[in-house]
């Protein structure tokens, strides 16, 4: 029944196709509440021992002649990101309501992003994965070519040809994992024992080919400008659950497949993600626009993922994706408020501008909703982010205790970042204010009803809040279904 | 053998050969009108009226025969073999000579989008001709058949490349084929000459006799060699590449249409039969560290220059057929992997891949066709915005050039993984890795230029209004109809690659 995600989300797509544009934005919501109403009937349906191990859920004979099926199964991985999926879709449609130029297209696209990522998260073939893994490639680049704002063009060139590029390293791991094992089921290719110098040299191709997507230090140069570039749900989508698709794949792929070697270069990888935490933080603390911040904060916490799946405990694994999770809301919110609230009001990102506007009392709504994000983004009890994060360094204090303090060090930096972006933005000092007056881009003049939130954003801000609230406050709906599955993994034994 | 079998097994030969003929025979009484018309200096439109009527009835009854000659190749036995390996006719050629006509069909379909064309008779008997070559290509397991195929497709192709009198550019591009082609011509029917010296026999079964019986001497290398390199202009591999990028930009867009796809197609089926066949003793190996000297290092090192060449010159290119012409150049190299493999799995792969490509490449070629004739160009600048004057085409034009880079769910994506895999498993041990990771690092290069024409088409608002000339056709609805259909089937064999890999793995021997 899951499966239905997959299938509705393409049946929407092609049908934005063939409708005149009215529909269009219909036909996205409907399709994406479907998306959710789906996962969620999952989450409660499923018995949580079903979700230890990698379900089967349809398999059909694809091509005989490559051994390939069209395969698609669950655990309670899977199933967080699905329902992260979910709620992202919706937010990301809801926050692009009134896009006005080219609208079939542009849900097409979104549509096209969506379904591959429904894909990926459910395939059990390694034909499927992959394959759907690169669907998602083309429509981002469109998504921000044509809708997006900011240096578009670069932005949505540099984040394919990233992607792409990350793609074709994940193609030779593919590849090789496929001929040597001769299966392309990855329940088989879990079991299958490769050798340890094969391991010792796939796993890095592999890994960091998946990692490119998850904006691993030093390959996440993509992900600032990119986010930039692209129109709200662009970003939303993209730091929602395309950064996700990286470190997933890494998870259920590489890591999967090829223990040995994960455990040779697990030390790196740590390295890398501490380095993304504290530098990409560091980054964000200079950064004078506000898309920008948020941007650095997706590379920081993505490090999070990448540091607790490097430290292969159990506990640490866990953490990784219930933060993927709880990133995959809190970014949503972050850019929903940055790049759709302020930015359509006021026409500036710019932190200094900004300050001058007083903007708390100009959008109630959109000051409360940041104030909400923030706290959750730095990891203020009671939020997603606490959960997912305490949880991580609790597991990677076990392996690697010296990563922990530096992260925690680099924490310091986020809520410095989070609270500097959060004060220029909706508190700035009235002084400043005046002084600035001359180079600032007032709100627009005929200030109306119509620049109030409206309901469609206020809908897709309270979704998203109530789900880091109900994460945070509740991990355990989660973490019950996600700790069985990981801990059936390979690597773990 | 009576003279009645000979004629039931060339049949579908023999009902292209009689098509052509009666094309040329109607373009001589149209045409003749169309003269007179021109002597008496009437108005243009009754001139455009009478071309237009005559490159309807000739491409219908082109078209007629096609599909006909598609039905008695469904007729004929399975399994034949004429004059010790001259004609053939297994499940393979059957499959592929079919592949050609359909390409050829397409083409013809193609033909009546190009603004007033002059002598549609002769130029739809140049590539019923044409056609006729490929499929003797294709059917035939004997040097001197295959070289006489290679010579009437070749002849053919060099006067369709020449055809637009009216620009100068179709006549560089004629010409310069012609030199190239020739040249290479004499390449391979000097290697030929070389191979029966040493091995006194012209079929392809003898000559992978005596290879294997004795031990290689230089002279026969060197034939083996001239040939090989033949037929590396023919597939215009790099360094042999030279010719492709201006008989593709500068003849009328159906004949680079039909060099690029069943041309192409055909010289790879002939390729993969005579390597795999004829020097199949000599394979050699590609692996990196285990390279021995044969066809395969070779065609391996023809390969990964195509590849690496093709997509740094493409990178720099701002017309459409010119980009086009560079990345064939860089599928000719990932379809010579397959080759280099070596095994059945390698061949048939090869095989899928050069099929894909060419239906993709006729459809690209037909909107090429399409916006030249509405903005009279084919740079960049003339693709700019037409997703706003035409959304199917641009969305066609999408799946073509996504193909092309293989992105998923197109039939490229699977030919690649298909090709790759292949290779993969042939080279022991990994051996062809390196060749694998050249192709892929290739296929990332590749998308930066296929992006930026969809960048013209989605992205950047149009250069100029668009231009209308006059309409051969009282609409374009045949080309319009075409692209759509081969826009649906790349998709399809993308989807469903089953359709057409299983039946050539079951042909490939």
């Amino acid at each position: 029944m899951i499966a239905l995600t997959i299938y509705l989300t393409l049946a929407g797509a092609v049908l934005l196709l063939l409708l005149p544009c009215r529909f269009a934005r219909w036909i996205a919501l409907l399709t994406t509440i479907a998306g959710l109403a789906l996962g969620l009937i999952a989450l409660v349906r499923t018995p949580i021992a079903d979700l230890a191990h990698f379900t089967t859920i349809v398999r059909v004979p694809w091509v005989l002649a490559l051994g390939m099926n069209y395969h698609l199964a669950i655990d309670g991985v899977s199933l967080t990101m699905v329902l992260v999926t979910g709620i992202s879709a919706v937010s990301s449609v809801l926050f692009s309501w009134d896009v006005a130029h080219r609208q079939n297209e542009f849900f097409f696209w979104l549509l096209l992003v969506v379904a591959g990522c429904y894909g990926v998260f459910l395939s059990a073939d390694l034909f499927l994965f992959f394959a759907f893994y690169e669907l998602v490639i083309v429509p981002k680049y469109f998504l921000i070519a044509v809708f997006g704002s900011t240096n578009k063009e670069y932005g949505a060139m540099k984040l394919t040809l990233y992607s792409f590029f990350g793609g074709m390293l994940v193609f030779v791991g593919v590849l090789t994992a496929y001929v040597t094992a001769g299966t392309l089921d990855l329940n088989q290719l879990s079991q299958f024992q490769f050798s340890p110098q094969l391991q010792a040299w796939a796993l890095p191709v592999l890994f960091l080919g998946f990692a490119v997507l998850a904006g691993i230090w030093p390959l996440h140069t993509w992900a600032p400008t990119g986010h930039v570039a692209a129109p709200t749900a662009g970003s939303m989508l993209l730091a929602g659950i395309v950064m996700k698709l990286g470190s997933y794949a890494g998870l259920r792929v590489a890591m999967n497949l090829f223990p040995q070697g994960f455990q040779m270069w697990s030390k790196w990888i740590v390295l890398l993600a501490v380095v993304g935490i504290v530098y990409a933080a560091a980054v964000a603390l200079r950064q004078r626009d506000l898309k920008f911040v948020i941007g650095y904060s997706s590379v920081s916490h993505m490090g999070f993922v990448l540091l607790g799946l490097a430290a292969t405990t159990g506990l640490s694994v866990s953490g990784a994706v219930l933060q993927m999770f709880s990133h995959g809301v809190i970014a949503a919110l972050l850019f929903a408020v940055a790049g759709r609230m302020i930015y359509r009001r006021t026409h500036t990102r710019e932190l200094d501008v900004l300050a001058g506007m007083d903007l708390s009392h100009a959008l109630p709504f959109a000051a409360f909703t940041f104030i909400i994000a923030a706290a959750a983004s730095m990891g203020i009890p009671g939020f997603s982010g606490f959960a997912a994060e305490i949880t991580i360094l609790i597991g990677a204090w076990k392996t690697y205790p010296f990563a922990v303090w530096v992260t925690g060090a680099g924490m310091v930096l986020v809520a410095a970042f989070t609270l500097r972006a959060l004060k220029q933005s909706f508190f700035g000092e009235k002084e400043r204010g005046v002084h600035l007056q001359e180079g600032r881009v007032p709100l627009d003049p005929d200030w109306n009803e119509q620049q109030n939130i409206t309901a469609p954003e206020k809908c897709g801000a309270c979704l998203l809040m109530l789900a880091t609230l109900a994460v945070g406050l509740y991990p355990k709906v989660l973490l019950d279904r996600i700790m069985p599955a990981v801990e059936a993994m390979r690597f773990l034994k | 053998m009576s003279y009645f079998e000979l004629l039931k097994l060339a049949s579908p030969e023999t009902i292209v050969v009689i098509t052509a003929l009666a094309v040329l025979a109607i373009g001589l009484v149209t045409g003749h009108a169309k003269s007179r018309v021109t002597v008496s200096t009437m108005k243009s439109a009754q001139n455009t009226k009478d071309t237009s009527f005559a490159m309807g009835t000739c491409s219908a009854i082109a078209a007629l025969g096609l599909v006909i000659a598609i039905g008695t190749v469904l007729m004929l036995p399975r399994n034949a073999t004429l004059f010790g390996g001259m004609l053939v006719i297994t499940p393979l050629t059957s499959l592929f000579k079919i592949i050609c006509i359909a390409l050829a069909f397409f083409t013809v379909l193609l033909t009546t989008s190009e603004k007033e064309p002059r002598h549609p008779g002769e130029y739809l008997a140049l590539v019923l001709f044409a056609t006729v070559g490929l499929m003797l290509l294709v059917g035939s397991e004997e040097l001197l058949m295959i070289f006489i195929g290679l010579e009437l497709l070749g002849l053919s192709l060099y006067v369709m490349t020449a055809f637009d009198k009216t620009d100068v550019r179709s006549a560089e591009a004629g010409l310069k084929y012609l030199l190239f082609g020739s040249t290479s011509s004499a390449f391979t029917f000097f290697g030929i000459s070389l191979i029966y010296g040493m091995t006194g026999t012209t079929g392809l079964a003898g000559i992978s006799q005596k290879l294997g019986a004795a031990s290689v001497q230089p002279l026969l290398a060197v034939g083996i060699v001239m040939t090989l390199i033949g037929f590396a202009f023919k597939i215009a591999a790099a360094p042999f590449h030279l010719w492709a990028p201006d008989a593709y930009q500068g003849g009328p867009v159906p004949s680079a249409a039909f060099i690029a796809s069943a041309s192409k197609v055909a010289s790879f089926v002939v390729l993969g039969k005579i390597v795999l066949v004829g020097f199949a003793p000599l394979h050699g190996n590609a692996a990196w560290h285990a390279m021995v000297a044969g066809w395969s290092p070779m065609l391996a090192a023809l390969a990964a220059l195509s590849i690496l060449v093709g997509n740094l010159v493409a990178l720099a290119q701002s017309n459409v057929r010119r980009l086009l012409a560079y990345s064939a150049v860089v599928h000719s190299g990932y379809t010579l992997i397959g080759i280099v493999a070596g095994d059945r799995d390698g061949l048939s792969a090869a095989l899928f891949y050069a099929t894909i490509y060419a239906i993709t490449l006729v459809g690209a070629f037909g909107v090429v066709a399409m916006v030249r004739r509405e903005t009279g160009g084919d740079n960049f600048s003339n693709f700019r915005g037409l997703v706003s004057r035409s959304p199917l085409i641009a969305g066609c034009m999408c799946v073509f050039m996504l193909s092309l880079a293989g992105i998923p769910p197109l039939a490229g994506f699977f030919g690649k993984f298909y090709l790759f895999s292949a290779a993969l498993r042939a080279g022991a041990n990994n051996g062809l890795l390196w060749l694998v990771a050249v192709a892929l690092l290739g296929s990332f290069i590749s998308l930066y230029y296929y992006l930026m024409v969809l960048k013209a088409i989605f992205v950047d608002e149009p250069a100029f209004p668009p231009v209308r000339h006059v309409y051969v056709v009282p609409s374009d609805l045949l080309p319009r109809t075409a692209v759509v259909v081969l826009a649906m089937a790349v998709f399809l064999l993308g989807v469903a690659p089953e359709i057409l890999a299983a039946p050539i793995l079951a042909a490939v021997p």
